[in-house]
């Protein structure tokens, strides 16, 4: 009688979109610890021959795989095989596994205590930077008491039919080895958006989830598994309910993948013809690449706070222009629009800048371009960098959070001084950058006319605007059904934000989630949005939905729901 | 024996890149060096030991270098923290 399995579902985070159903070829962690056996006397000699060979095997390997990678995704991968070697060779390492081995200990054992020791000292540092550095020495240890055992490392390599990989993580190192053929889908323990898996993941077009936690550890291979990259679920020995279930959705996916895959190269155009811009939003400049791929035509939100992330120091000016040098660069001749820091506080304390106590109300505090005006270095580093980017390709600016006239004044001016300095140091930069302002503080939606005057661009960022003007913590549960983009408030300030830039002359644009839902996509155009910003995964829906509108229908749909009083009547015309 | 006392001027602190770079040149010579953080100190052949320091920007580091090349040691360890490289 088989063993009836339980069906587990499982909540990630999704990173390649996607459906699959398939086996488990589960990459495992060799978290084992290794059995200790006592090694008489006159054997020990023999023991510490073996590490030797051991030693000689893991380095030869580690340089093999550092060619491999440096093939694959560049030197900057391949230098992570420097710091590996040296662990390898470390003095105070090898003195502990060989005096162990002298002792008595079986060389697995020795190994694996004297990297557990080294790990333990590690958990201690508070630095996350730093702390990371033990998985180089948990995976050098590894390496080697694999090579001791013989080589039983299950690698990617290994995989001869159409598998789905489950691991914990997937390092570099793994991924070398893979043959993209037989391999169908990711399921790892831990990463993010940008994590290695994902950039694979979206360079192989499979469906990949990430974040899941503990499924490396609840699964084995050979088990069936489902893994929906559009929603972040996983599940493993479906049940045949769920199976059906899934094949219709795979079904649906499948015809809306092929019908989006043909819209790729097709102009973001209205029935009736109106052009419209459909941009990108991204936060690093790696993420280029794939808002090309779903027919973005240009970056029209660049996040630069993940530059002040996981670090010490606040980012040189250097390093900002590099970034957005590469970024600009890799867009043109589209072009990419830079919004200038928008972190909180919390963030410059950490880096040793600010003294402030937790601030109670962050989302009103001093944030984005507030803290600017508070530390004009650090903004005019970043103006800086800007500005000299400019001059390789096609780049704008954006600020945050601007409630009134005088910040804008102030930025501007703080702009203008990193100009005069720029030319001063006889350094290039564009003469005639845009500069453009989020509209996201009710304040300024209310006076877009008044600031419309002094800027080249507004785009409107609706999470921020949605939440000051209805006062909805959207990561509250108890208040967020109270999130509502279509409450009329929020519609009357759209339309009146869209018709104050066009009465000045300028564009607007948008780069909130609202612009990436394709169901407000029809009443957005009909309120004369000139352009989409959207994450790149939305790109192609958003293009789909605005290439099944007419714009004269659009226009008169926009008329008649600002008329409706109730919400609900709203969303039923919208439907 | 000498010691002497170097800021770390790295933007990213002694992290991985130099870290190894440090442990790999100072392996080429004969002193015994250790480094002393607080009242922490560590092998600073042992790459290991020199991570383990958590070493950000700004933070003091105390080298203490004992052997017959001790000089040249440490006239090598001045011109690496202070070169003014940075790292990836």
């Amino acid at each position: 009688m088989t063993e009836k399995k339980q069906e587990i579902v499982y909540q990630g985070v999704a990173v390649s979109s996607g459906i699959v159903s398939g086996k488990v070829f589960l990459l495992a962690e060799q978290n084992f610890v290794p059995l200790h056996k006592e090694v008489p006397p006159d054997l020990r000699k023999k023991e510490l021959d073996r590490l030797k060979k051991a030693i000689a095997q893991t380095r030869a390997d580690i340089k093999t795989t550092s060619l491999k990678i440096d093939e694959m995704l560049g030197t900057n991968y391949a230098k992570i095989a420097d710091v590996q070697l040296l662990i390898l060779d470390d003095p105070i390492m090898r003195k502990d596994i060989i005096s162990m081995i002298e002792n008595g200990d079986n060389a697995e054992n020795a190994v694996y205590k004297a990297s557990d020791k080294i790990n333990r000292s590690f958990e201690t540092i508070g630095d996350e930077y730093f702390k990371e550095r033990r998985f180089d020495i948990q995976d050098v240890s590894k390496r080697l008491i694999e090579n001791l055992l013989g080589g039983t490392k299950q690698s990617l390599a290994n995989i001869e039919r159409d598998s789905i990989v489950v691991a914990h993580n997937l390092t570099p190192a793994d991924t070398v080895s893979i043959r993209e053929k037989f391999i169908k889908g990711f399921a790892t323990d831990i990463g993010g958006k940008t994590s290695h898996t994902a950039i694979i993941a979206q360079g192989f077009e499979i469906p990949a989830v990430v974040g899941l936690k503990n499924l490396s550890r609840a699964v084995k291979s050979g088990d069936d598994i489902i893994i929906d990259g559009n929603k972040g679920i996983v599940i493993i020995n479906p049940s045949a309910q769920t199976i059906s279930v899934y094949e219709k959705e795979f079904d649906i996916w499948f015809a809306e993948h092929q019908e989006l895959e043909k819209l790729k190269d097709l102009p973001a155009q209205t029935l009736d013809g109106v052009q419209i811009k459909l941009l990108a939003n991204i936060d690093n400049p790696d993420e280029t690449e794939y808002a090309l791929k779903n027919g973005a035509l240009g970056i029209g939100l660049y996040r630069t706070e993940f530059m002040y992330f996981n670090r010490v120091q606040v980012p040189t000016e250097e390093e900002h222009f590099e970034n957005y040098k590469k970024t600009a660069q890799r867009m043109s001749p589209f072009e990419t629009v830079i919004r200038t820091i928008d972190l909180g506080g919390d963030k410059l304390s950490k880096l040793g800048f600010l003294n402030i106590d937790e601030e109670s109300n962050p989302f009103m505090g001093l944030r984005a371009i507030r803290l600017c005006f508070k530390y004009p270095d650090i903004f005019l580093q970043q103006l800086r960098g800007i500005l000299r980017a400019s001059a390789f390709a096609k780049i704008k600016i954006m600020y945050p959070m601007i409630s009134g006239l005088q910040e804008l004044r102030m930025a501007n001016a703080l702009l203008q001084r990193a100009k005069d300095d720029l030319r001063k140091e006889k350094i290039d930069f564009d003469g005639d950058i845009e500069v453009g302002a989020m509209i996201e503080v009710p304040s300024a939606a209310i006076i877009t006319d008044i600031l419309a005057k002094e800027l080249d661009f507004v785009s409107i960022g609706t999470n921020d605007l949605i939440q000051y003007t209805l006062a909805v913590d959207r990561v509250n549960e108890t208040v967020a059904e109270l999130y509502e983009p279509l409450h009329p408030a929020i519609l009357r300030l759209l339309k009146k934000i869209i018709d104050d830039a066009h009465r000045a002359g300028i564009k607007a644009a948008m780069c909130g989630e609202m612009a990436g839902d394709p169901k407000y996509a029809s009443i957005l155009l009909g309120f004369g949005l000139d352009e989409f910003s959207v994450s790149s995964a939305q790109a192609p829906k958003i293009k789909r939905a605005i290439r099944n509108i007419k714009m004269s229908s659009a226009k008169l749909l926009s008329q008649e729901i600002l008329k409706i009083d109730d919400i609900k009547e709203i969303e039923k015309l919208l439907n | 024996m000498q010691e002497k006392t170097f800021i770390i001027k790295f933007k990213k602190g002694l992290h991985a890149r130099p870290a190894a770079e440090l442990v790999t040149f100072l392996g080429k010579y004969q002193s015994n060096v250790k480094i002393i953080k607080d009242d922490f100190e560590i092998d600073a052949k042992s790459i290991m030991g020199v991570l383990t320091l958590a070493a950000a920007c700004g933070t003091d580091l105390k080298f203490i270098v004992d052997g017959s090349d001790e000089n040249a040691v440490l006239i090598q360890i001045e011109n690496f923290l202070n070169s003014g490289k940075e790292y990836d």
